[in-house]
């Protein structure tokens, strides 16, 4: 962490703002757990005494979407929750970052079926994807860590948005205000559907 | 066989029209009567096997389609008498679009049982209050179990189902604040549905007048996805079933293949699964109490029995490689042995459980926000809970002392010391000091299967079952070639059906399993414990508050994982 040193037998350091703003994100991660099958119960063993994810800030667990910035997918996401997980994510406030834990949240693992999402980037955008089935919990500590990196380059859509609208702000450039980075539609990013009675 | 000539003989008199076309022993199960029935008659012989013949649990409800045949679809029933230790699976052929008669003015079990048969297979079952899709969304077309699905073809669903009940007539338009009624969704993303429920409540105050809950959140095709797998790849798919004991699905699922082939493992194998079995259910009801306790508010008790849970996570890991989601058995026996080491951390493993049962039934017994939140709360009695096919823990939590492991025990359960205990409260918290009793029970039978362990092969000496050993692979031609041949063609168990089942955390765990004579099972349905007791959830938080109804939840132990499956 360069931008944060001390500098020798000085009492005070100098930085810049933005770095100690990402800074001070990447170590008050609040999640959210949503968890829905087997990886939710893996997720509780990274927040229990074992391997106790507090020692990396991120472990206030809030399970209003409104009081979260990490929306932890833990579990396979069928298609008839898609539409669930995408309005939760929708309620999140801004900065948000996703970590899509396990492979049925990733790629649909091996579901390759008819009532499962093969993997939930065609409903919401995903910062880290953690391999496994389910993962282990150090695992899911790494992509935490991980996401802090990005969250400290300040490399994650989330951030860059934020930056494009305070450019946007400055500047009143129009092709600076969509909001949508991720309007995506989802039958042309998934297209399964043509697969439809053989 | 006298058995089975009575019954008949009683089916034919008190029925017109001579509903039989088939009986016979099953081959699989001496105790097991197999029977074709013509459709219509299927709710009188229902009614005389419940009322006369004490048949009291409808276990399971499933539909098979063969569409090479005339009469392509087929219902298959099966019924179980605990007092005489016999069950009878009813098989009714018919052809698409013929209506049968609802079982749900018999037993309340087939609630549920006829919605999933109607949404997967599209038969119609006359007289059914709510016949409506259960696991798949509201706007899936077709019905994905029928063998003309694509696996993989998937719908998108646009938005989530909404609720509306509709208004009851002595509602007081005028006086709105008094008799307005409240309406309350819960779910699927909240933390007191453990993840993938959602219930639709209507409120008076803060008490339930009417309730709705929603399932199929977590309906992953497991079903369909066993059926275009080889029978041990299918394995890792039971894993996810009842996630937090996977062992014990591994096994069921096992054992039903096995007894369709008709081999019984080598001695060790059988006493390492219920090594395993019981491991799995101590930490299973260790997560029902834990997570349970959470949403109580009591959080302490949660560290507690998770980190006793961690530490059973780690003797999997030592067995097998993987922490939670095991695949630890094979059809034929076990993948790999224990040594004495692994052993002597079970036994210190069993010593610590003990201490840390202990500690749990200090911590909250006794305590009095555990006793006001837990004592007479989510009350069943037993002929309800025996309706709705209860069984396991929930089951003995309101009198009735069945377990499988005493009732028809396999494995070497009938030469252990072990009882089962039982509670007649029916409430929450008989069904919390089952578990706790359950599970210092499990430590003994572990102790002992550990003490009586014998030496010998895991697995059965079959090339065509079993894989050869790595070895012999590597430097024996005909090993390579068993080796090659079961890859590819995998078991054939010889065409037929069987119905088997064991006693997991939950209660009854049956497989029904149909196979043509290939190396895929030609349909696999999961009797899965959660699904008859999640059915009688909507009663029994009836009249209660939405607090009570959480605790309820949380007790029933309901897994997503095997609700949906």
């Amino acid at each position: 962490m360069k931008t944060l040193t001390p500098l020798d037998n000085l009492p005070y350091f100098t930085t810049k703002i933005q770095d100690f703003i990402n800074w001070s994100r990447k170590h008050s991660l609040w999640p959210l757990p949503f968890g829905t099958a087997c990886c939710g119960i893996e997720y509780m063993a990274v927040v229990g005494a074992h391997y106790d994810v507090s020692r990396f800030g991120a472990e206030v667990v809030r399970f209003s979407p409104r009081q979260a910035d990490l929306l932890i997918v833990a579990g396979t996401i069928t298609e008839k929750m898609a539409p669930v997980l995408r309005r939760v994510y929708e309620q999140m406030p801004d900065p948000k970052w996703v970590i899509s834990m396990g492979v049925c949240a990733s790629s649909g693992g091996f579901y390759r079926a008819y009532h499962t999402v093969q993997g939930i980037e065609s409903v919401i955008p995903v910062d880290v994807y953690v391999p496994g089935c389910p993962p282990t919990p150090e695992s899911v500590i790494g992509a935490i860590i991980k996401l802090q990196e990005k969250i400290t380059k300040g490399d994650t859509p989330q951030q860059r948005l934020l930056q494009r609208r305070k450019l946007a702000a400055k500047t009143s450039a129009k092709e600076f205000e969509t909001d949508d980075i991720y309007s995506e539609d989802r039958s042309e990013a998934s297209n399964v559907a043509e697969l439809k009675r053989v | 066989m006298e058995y089975q000539y009575q019954l008949e003989h009683q089916i034919r008199d008190s029925i017109p029209n001579s509903p039989l076309e088939t009986t016979e022993v099953s081959s699989t199960n001496p105790n097991e009567i197999v029977m074709i029935v013509k459709p219509q008659a299927i709710r009188e012989l229902a009614r005389l096997l419940k009322a006369q013949k004490g048949y009291r649990w409808l276990m399971d409800i499933c539909g098979v389609h063969y569409p090479e045949r005339e009469k392509s679809l087929e219902v298959v029933y099966h019924f179980f008498n605990r007092d005489q230790n016999r069950r009878i699976r009813v098989k009714v052929p018919h052809k698409e679009g013929e209506k049968i008669p609802s079982l749900v003015s018999v037993y309340k079990a087939a609630n549920w049982f006829e919605r999933e048969a109607f949404d997967m297979f599209g038969i119609i079952f006359e007289g059914h209050p709510n016949l409506t899709r259960i696991l798949c969304h509201h706007e899936f077309v077709g019905h994905p179990l029928r063998k003309d699905y694509h696996p993989r073809a998937n719908q998108t669903l646009s938005k989530p189902i909404e609720y509306e009940f509709e208004k009851s007539s002595d509602s007081d338009d005028e006086d709105i604040l008094l008799n307005q009624k409240n309406y309350l969704n819960l779910g699927p993303s909240h933390p007191a549905t453990h993840g993938t429920f959602r219930w639709f409540v209507e409120l008076e105050g803060e008490t339930i007048v009417r309730s709705r809950a929603e399932i199929g959140y977590l309906h992953r095709c497991f079903e369909k996805m066993a059926e275009t797998h080889k029978y041990n790849q299918v394995i890792p798919y039971t894993d996810r079933l009842n996630y937090l004991s996977a062992p014990m699905n591994n096994d069921g699922y096992c054992r039903t293949v096995e007894k369709l082939l008709g081999v019984e493992i080598p001695a060790r194998g059988r006493y390492i699964r219920v090594i395993l079995n019981e491991l799995s259910r101590i930490i299973d009801h260790l997560v029902c109490i834990g997570t349970t306790s959470v949403d109580m508010g009591a959080l302490s008790t949660f560290w507690y029995c998770f980190s006793e849970r961690e530490e059973t996570y780690t003797l999997f890991e030592k067995l097998c490689g993987n922490r939670m989601l095991t695949s630890v058995t094979r059809v034929g026996g076990i993948a790999g042995d224990i040594d004495e080491d692994w052993m002597a951390s079970c036994r210190a493993r069993v010593k610590s459980m003990r201490n840390t049962i202990d500690e749990i039934d200090a911590l909250l017994s006794n305590n009095k926000i555990w006793l006001s939140r837990m004592k007479d709360t989510g009350v069943i009695s037993r002929e309800d809970a025996i309706d709705f096919g209860f069984t396991g823990p929930c089951l003995r939590a309101t009198g009735e002392d069945m377990d499988l492991r005493k009732q028809e025990p396999y494995y070497f359960y009938d030469t252990f010391d072990f009882e089962v205990p039982t509670m007649t409260g029916g409430d929450n918290y008989s069904r919390y000091m089952i578990r706790i009793l359950e599970m210092r029970q499990s430590c003994r039978i572990i102790e002992q299967a550990l003490s009586k362990l014998p030496s010998g092969p895991t697995q059965i000496d079959d090339p065509k079952i079993v894989l050869p050993p790595k070895k012999e692979i590597y430097s024996n031609i005909e090993a390579l070639m068993n080796h090659f041949m079961l890859i590819i063609d995998g078991v054939k168990p010889p065409a037929g059906d069987v119905y088997s089942y064991t006693e997991a955390a939950n209660g009854e765990l049956g497989f029904y399993l149909v196979s043509d004579g290939s190396g895929k099972p030609y349909r696999l349905k999961v009797r899965p414990p959660c699904f008859p007791i999640y059915s009688a959830f909507e009663d029994m938080i009836q009249g209660g508050m939405v607090a009570d109804a959480v605790a309820t939840l949380g007790q029933l132990n309901v897994i997503a994982g095997e609700l949906d499956r």
